[in-house]
């Protein structure tokens, strides 16, 4: 439905890389379970919070109501919708 | 391996040291700081111990060199700080130290008592000199013959002695006037030195006493005196009182004497005062060309001293430690070496015997000392390797209670969960950006910044935990980009999805105040998401809290389930660790299944709203649209409940096929774990003592027919003593299943209800988040936009002023205040709704031996 794949694709690689590619490459030490453990779990709570704010986005029940004048000066400064409402 | 995950390995080690080389052996392992020695002789007075004698010596050096220290610091000299950590000396040299510091002290105390001993006479040399210099003024103020003043003194005298100097004209007074009262003729005057305050009530004293019959003048010394005795600056007066009598002289001088005036001699002729005045100043140079002299003496001897303080301290309290630690063992029956017994990580039991064969070497004995490893079923001691990053989490988990032996530490996975949590309420960007500098300020700095010791609390704190500042501020930034909130302002940096059309004008909403995008229409929404984070479009909708509470509800909810879920899985290692498989089956099993089956389902049914349901305007697709779309909260509430939920017209009343039947399924399971959770485990617990107690007492029971065989006369006596064995034992086990039955309730009852108020719980993260948002809104449009619609040159001034304001509400409210708030918060969910899960927390530190704690406690009092 209303899902985008390449922003869906590349942040959930850009997440896997630091979760799972990397704690590969940590280097041999007394606290590289430390790091792998940092590592793995920046990139499950990061991407979590990521894909629920995506996913909330993707088919919204409403819309944002604004009010008279933030719609003009939306109008002006973003004014991209392809089609002039005919009202 | 095992760094933080769990404690290290500890073993219980007796070790039997060289009565020679104990002394060398213990600092060497103090330097160390990798054993913790158990105390020996509990039961022995610390006045009875065997080195008391070496302690009370190190006190007493140790209160030298504070008077030193003392001394140093009144002077103001800079003690020399050179951070170098001298080896504990040799006990031969302690007779050295011992006689450095006598000597040194006998000298200061002989400086400062001469020193006091001159000041003294300085100070009455030069209250002489101020005498002679006022009352001069007194006498040529007579001399002149007219009071150029009328002081206050002067009204309190007499109406009589008024009326007589009248009659006589100006009185020299002081000077014998025969003419008047020959017999009451003397030199009559005395002067002397006073405290200022004490002045009225010295004044109101003579008056009262002497009826009136004395004259007093004084005046002030301008420059503050030294009190030799306390070396405080003191303010005084010089006075002259003029009287008549033997009696009256008696008199003042008694209260002279009584308000610590002290009296100086002063002659009458203006010649001999002269002479006088010019034998006390050069007498006051001689003073202080000798006061100056000591003064210089006692310089260099501090500062002598303050170039080794710091280094002399060092030593004392090592060798201090050391004996205090040498009470601590055993002496064996021979006297000829020391029994101690510690704790040891086992892998350091290597480098704890290099230590030791250090200081054999080192105090030239040939013995080598033993290490043994001890069996003992005592608890050991929680250690945790820490470092500088990880001590701050470590310390975090520590103050809820310190890890059982070998339990899952949670720290490790704190340093991210506790930052990330904190960041899911703190979410700004800018707020997170101030946090990160400052942390990260602290990080970078910070080896300047520890070496200056700050006796300043709250900097300790902040300095203590500047790796979780850090950690947090760039959480905050990343939760800030997510929520698209920088300072309560979005940033459009991808585009907004939301479309505004380009003509639109003011006709087209003239009638309404306010219009609503339709995110069906293709052209007022894109139909894909913001690729990250919120549309900026909502941080200017009127709606946005609707729209943000439904979202920042369901990301606690989502995020409270998997941290719970986490903690529980965390019990699982536990258990593997220490091979409770009954555990794993009666609780682990149906805690996971109890926790999934409800909880978890409901974060499903979340991820399946988001996906199934979607604005349209077509007709056919009404049963996925909003006007269907359920509330979560109120479909669980139905499932926990079984009661069919209510839909409106012409909606399905399942989100998916099937929903009903597994949704019962599910809750039927997660009932069965409740008195699962509560039997099983003491059930299973009480048969398998059943099963041994009748093996036990079966194998009784063969063993007395035997015995009963061979010598009957023997089992008569024996027979009623096993008896009563069993008996007893048998209650024992009673009371104790009856404790575990309610043991298990309390757990169960805690899990079940827990699940719920936890999960509930996390909603903290949303409010709070909400809360935080709202705030730094007010704050924009209450604050900072004032400053932004004053227009030209005034418009620079008033946001000078205002943006000044406003940020210092921002550091000092949004930074500081709701960053405490929301670490506070954060701190609770970790340790009651994650650790309760799995964590116990009974053990207890691990304190080795250490000189590095020893000198840091040390001087900390010294600080202050």
């Amino acid at each position: 439905m209303g899902a985008s794949y390449i922003p869906f694709i590349v942040f959930t690689t850009l997440w896997a890389i630091v979760g799972i590619v990397l704690p590969f490459v940590v280097p041999k030490g007394p606290n590289r379970g430390i790091i792998q453990v940092v590592l793995m779990l920046t990139a499950a709570t990061c991407w979590l919070f990521w894909l629920c704010c995506y996913m909330a986005q993707m088919n919204p029940l409403i819309g944002p109501k604004l009010d008279r004048h933030t719609i003009m000066i939306l109008a002006k400064e973003w004014g991209n919708s392809p089609i002039t409402l005919a009202k | 391996m095992g760094s933080l995950f769990r404690s290290a390995e500890m073993t219980l080690c007796q070790l039997f040291l060289q009565s020679e080389a104990a002394y060398a052996c213990v600092s060497e392992l103090g330097e160390l700081g990798l054993v913790q020695f158990r105390d020996l002789n509990p039961d022995v007075n610390a006045f009875q111990r065997k080195f008391v004698n070496e302690v009370r010596r190190c006190d007493e050096m140790e209160r030298k060199l504070r008077y030193l220290e003392k001394e140093i610091k009144k002077d103001g000299i800079p003690m020399l700080d050179t951070g170098e950590n001298p080896e504990a000396p040799q006990p031969r040299e302690m007779i050295d130290l011992e006689a450095t510091f006598e000597k040194l002290e006998n000298e200061l105390r002989e400086v400062n008592q001469n020193a006091e001993a001159l000041k003294r006479n300085f100070l009455e040399l030069t209250e002489l000199k101020q005498i002679l210099r006022k009352t001069q003024v007194f006498f040529d103020e007579h001399e002149g013959g007219v009071n150029p003043t009328e002081s206050m003194t002067r009204a309190l005298i007499s109406e009589d002695s008024i009326a007589r100097q009248g009659a006589l004209g100006p009185v020299q007074l002081g000077f014998p006037e025969k003419s008047i009262d020959p017999e009451e003729f003397f030199p009559c005057f005395v002067a002397g030195v006073i405290l200022r305050e004490r002045i009225p009530a010295f004044e109101r004293m003579l008056w009262r006493a002497c009826r009136g019959n004395v004259f007093l003048r004084q005046a002030e010394i301008e420059t503050p005196l030294e009190d030799p005795s306390t070396s405080d600056q003191v303010f005084k007066s010089v006075f002259i009182i003029f009287f008549q009598g033997d009696q009256l002289k008696t008199r003042v001088k008694k209260i002279c004497e009584g308000f610590r005036a002290t009296l100086y001699p002063c002659p009458e002729a203006p010649a001999d005062r002269r002479e006088m005045a010019m034998g006390v100043m050069t007498r006051i140079e001689d003073l202080n060309t000798v006061l100056g002299q000591t003064q210089d003496h006692r310089h260099r001897v501090l500062v002598a001293a303050a170039k080794n303080i710091k280094n002399w301290f060092v030593k004392v309290r090592k060798i201090k430690a050391i004996y205090h630690t040498l009470n601590l063992f055993n002496l064996d029956v021979t006297q000829k070496c020391l029994i101690a017994e510690c704790w040891v990580p086992v892998l350091d039991l290597e480098t704890i015997q290099l230590a030791l064969r250090r200081g054999t070497e080192r105090s030239g004995s040939s013995v080598p000392p033993i290490l043994n490893r001890m069996e003992t079923c005592e608890e050991p001691p929680t250690y945790n390797h820490t470092n500088k990053f990880t001590s701050a989490f470590q310390a975090l988990i520590d103050s809820y209670g310190v890890a059982s032996y070998r339990e899952m530490n949670p720290a490790p996975y704190t340093i991210i969960t506790f930052p990330f949590l904190f960041a899911v309420m703190f979410g700004d960007m800018g707020h997170g950006l101030i946090m990160a500098l400052f942390g990260g300020w602290m990080v970078l700095k910070e080896k300047q910044l520890a070496s200056k010791k700050s006796d300043s609390e709250i900097w300790t704190i902040f300095f203590g935990g500047r790796y979780i500042i850090f950690l947090m501020g760039l959480f905050s930034v990343y939760t800030g980009l997510i929520y698209n909130d920088i300072f309560s302002k979005s940033v459009n940096i991808f585009g907004s999805k939301w479309m505004v059309n380009k003509n639109w004008t003011f006709e087209n909403v003239r009638n309404e105040e306010s219009w609503m995008l339709d995110p069906a229409k293709t052209y007022e929404f894109e139909q894909v998401p913001y690729p990250i984070g919120l549309d900026p479009v909502w941080q200017m909708a009127k709606n946005k809290i609707i729209f943000q509470n439904a979202y920042k509800m369901k990301i606690s909810i989502i995020l409270g389930v998997f941290h719970m879920l986490f903690g529980v899985s965390m019990s699982l290692w536990n258990n593997l660790y220490f091979k409770n498989k009954l555990d794993i089956i009666c609780q682990f099993v149906p805690q996971v299944i109890f926790l999934c089956f409800l909880f978890l389902y409901m974060v499903l049914l979340m991820f399946i709203k988001w996906v199934s349901y979607a604005a349209t305007n077509d007709p056919g697709l009404l049963k996925s649209s909003p006007y269907c779309a359920p509330s979560i909260l109120i479909t669980f509430i139905n499932m926990v409940l079984f009661k069919p939920s209510k839909v409106p017209l012409g909606c399905d009343d399942e989100m998916f096929a099937g929903q009903m039947v597994i949704q019962k399924l599910l809750v039927v399971c997660a009932l069965i774990c409740v008195p699962w959770m509560l039997l099983a485990k003491p059930i299973i617990i009480m048969r398998n003592q059943k099963k041994l107690s009748y093996s036990l007492s079966h194998q009784q029971m063969q063993s007395a027919a035997t015995e009963n065989g061979d010598a009957s006369v023997g089992a008569t006596d024996q027979q009623p003593m096993q008896n009563a064995t069993q008996v007893s034992a048998g209650h024992g086990g009673e009371d104790e299943m009856t404790e575990m039955f309610i043991h298990q309730g309390i757990h169960t009852i805690e899990y079940v209800l827990g699940s719920v108020s936890h999960t509930a719980s996390y909603l903290r993260l949303w409010a709070l988040s909400l809360a935080h948002a709202q705030l730094s809104d007010v704050l924009w449009n209450m604050v900072l936009s004032k400053g932004l619609i004053v227009e030209d040159w005034r418009g620079g001034v008033a946001l000078y002023v205002i943006f000044t304001f406003w940020a210092c509400l921002t550091v000092s409210i949004l930074v500081l205040m709701e960053g405490l708030s929301a670490f506070l918060h954060t701190l609770r969910l970790h340790w009651v709704e994650f650790q309760s899960k799995f964590y116990a927390g009974l053990g207890h530190a691990f304190q080795p031996f250490s000189f590095e704690v020893i000198l840091d406690t040390a001087s900390a009092p010294v600080e202050e």
